[in-house]
């Protein structure tokens, strides 16, 4: 399923990204899953969290600049092997992965966020395949 | 190609020296005995007004600036008695006090030809009907080209600035076929008049533009909005008003005239007289001005001559448009740079719509120059994709070294990062003091 997902740019200094965490945990904004994509110069921190709205809010009073952006979200198994189903899919049908993260789901579960170059296409890819969508615990 | 003075406007560069050479020994001559300042700066230089023999010498006669304006308001600087002198001028000028200039009537007739020159070669002659939206009144925009346009015989229209409505409705009604203005009063009026639709219902063909400064994408504009050929004047009224230098047909660059006036580039900081082509201050002398005579006159705009011969078979040396002042002009590893030349690059970069907000930050390491521009991040700029951003930082590097000339580290920082002083950013940190 296509979920909503923070982007924050980070400029290289020490702080910025205890600042955010520390900013949504106190408002209540309760991250999922947590990836940083880091550059010599800037960074990108990429968050799925219970409230995005809130959370975009949240940042955006800090002064950072933020953007709300579509990714995948995959609910697999959390043994061996889950992964590898998910992207044999997507390679077959000529989709590129950009990024992807994960975080423990509740009980034996993972959830996969995944950017590709066609989130759509992925999309029904993955529903064709019998692939499960997070459930709300999951992403709650 | 018509000429409104075909014999001085084309004199051969050994005439031109000539002549220059004896205006100038006049020129000092009558400062020296009339002008109290600029005695007492030759006297404490040792200069006697014999010791400049031509255009050779002029490097040797001391400099003359905006602050004595000031400093001999309102009349310490008039060469002439008052009896002689037919009109005033005056700017109050963005700080201090406001400075005066006065003209005899030979001075007025000089301005006039100086500007008529300009008005002929880009073909306004009797047939024009010239709209003057340049300020009328103590500034010298208005007047200045008044006088030339009817020199030329042109049908003037005195309509001053402002009023907008009525500026196109006299357009339309009197048929002008020529506009002065400030090209950014021009570019409005541009957007006015396709608003209004009611382009088709004019005769412009020319514009002249000045008394600010304006770009080459600007002229684009303006000439595609209005349907004309837009030409640039510069002049501050210090050395004279508009036209001092002035486009010609050929519009690359502007003519100074150089039988009324010395032009000099010059390092700012050294006061040496740089080569021909070379970039620094732009400096006058007047070489037939009675009333206000002007010798070596920093200007502080920073410019550039065109020493190549014109195509349009005038002799006299042409300017390129001033880049900027000297006030604002960093000077990063022999190279001058101007934060306005950045924020060009910026607001290319970005698409045109906003430029984003920055800071130039220059130290000295290891005896060498650095040269960083920070660009504070925006919603605008921001994707969620590296590359992308990658992209944007790298066609700003590429693009300020092509426009500079040297290569800048850009830095993307947090927005509202950059430090403030009441409300404006404050665009240049320089740490180099005192480091070698
Ligand atoms: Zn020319």
């Amino acid at each position: 399923m296509v979920i909503k997902q923070l982007s924050v740019f980070l400029e290289n200094k020490p702080g910025y990204l205890l600042c955010a965490a520390d900013s949504l945990a106190k408002n209540g904004v309760n991250i999922r899953a947590l990836s940083l994509a880091d550059t010599a110069e800037f960074g990108i921190l990429r968050l799925i969290a219970d409230r995005p709205e809130e959370g975009r809010r949240v940042l955006s009073d800090l002064g950072l600049v933020v953007r709300l952006t579509d990714v995948l979200a995959v609910s697999m198994d959390d043994t061996p092997g889950g992964m590898l189903t998910v992207l044999s899919c997507l390679g077959e049908a000529g989709i590129n992965v950009e990024y992807m993260y994960a975080s423990s789901g509740s009980g034996r579960r993972a959830v996969m966020s995944l950017q590709t170059s066609d989130t759509a296409r992925a999309d029904a890819i993955l529903r064709e395949h019998g692939m499960a969508e997070p459930s709300p615990e999951d992403l709650a | 190609m018509p000429y409104f003075d075909e014999k001085n406007e084309t004199l051969s560069e050994e005439q031109l020296r000539k002549l220059q050479s004896e205006r100038l020994r006049e020129t000092v001559r009558r400062s020296y005995e009339n002008v109290e300042c600029f005695r007492r700066r030759m006297d404490e230089a040792g200069i006697r007004p014999e010791d400049v023999r031509g255009v050779e010498d002029l490097g040797k006669l001391p400099f003359s600036y905006k602050s004595d304006l000031r400093d001999y308001y309102p009349y310490g600087l008039f060469a002439v008695p008052m009896e002689q002198v037919v009109r005033l001028h005056a700017s109050s000028g963005t700080t201090g006090r406001r400075i005066v200039v006065g003209y005899t009537e030979n001075d007025l007739s000089m301005w006039e030809e100086c500007i008529a020159r300009m008005l002929t070669a880009i073909g306004v002659g009797k047939a024009d009907v010239v709209q003057i939206s340049f300020g009328y009144g103590l500034f010298t925009g208005g007047f200045g080209v008044h006088g030339g346009a009817q020199r030329v015989g042109a049908t003037v229209i005195p309509i001053s600035s402002g009023n907008t409505q009525n500026q196109i409705r006299t357009m339309i009604d009197f048929g002008a076929t020529v506009l002065c203005c400030t090209p950014s009063y021009a570019m409005y009026l541009a957007e006015e008049i396709e608003k209004l639709g009611v382009r088709d219902r004019l005769k412009l063909r020319v514009g002249v533009f000045g008394a600010e400064p304006w770009s080459e994408k600007m002229r684009a504009e303006i000439e595609a909005k209005l349907g004309i050929k837009a030409y640039d004047i510069y002049g501050l009224s210090e050395v004279m008003g508009p036209g001092v230098a002035c486009e010609c047909p050929e519009q690359s660059g502007m003519h100074v005239w150089e039988d009324h006036f010395l032009v000099e580039i010059i390092d700012p900081d050294t006061g040496r007289q740089l080569p021909p082509g070379e970039s620094g201050e732009l400096v006058f002398t007047s070489l037939t001005k009675e009333a206000f005579p002007v010798i070596r006159y920093r200007t502080r705009d920073v410019c550039r001559l065109i020493p190549e011969r014109c195509r349009c078979g005038r002799t006299h040396i042409r300017m390129a448009k001033p880049a900027g002042r000297t006030d604002d002009m960093l000077i990063i590893r022999g190279v001058n740079v101007f934060p306005s030349q950045i924020e060009e690059v910026l607001l290319a970069v970005s698409g045109g719509e906003i430029t984003p907000n920055y800071r130039i930050v220059v130290d000295r390491v290891n005896n060498t120059d650095t040269f960083e521009v920070e660009v504070e991040m925006s919603e605008s700029f921001f994707s969620d994709n590296v590359r992308m951003i990658e992209t944007f930082e790298r066609r700003i590097t590429e693009q300020l070294r092509s426009t500079l000339g040297i290569g800048a580290k850009v830095r993307l920082v947090n927005p509202n990062s950059l430090e403030r002083s009441e409300g404006k950013a404050k665009r240049v940190l320089d740490l180099r003091a005192g480091k070698i």
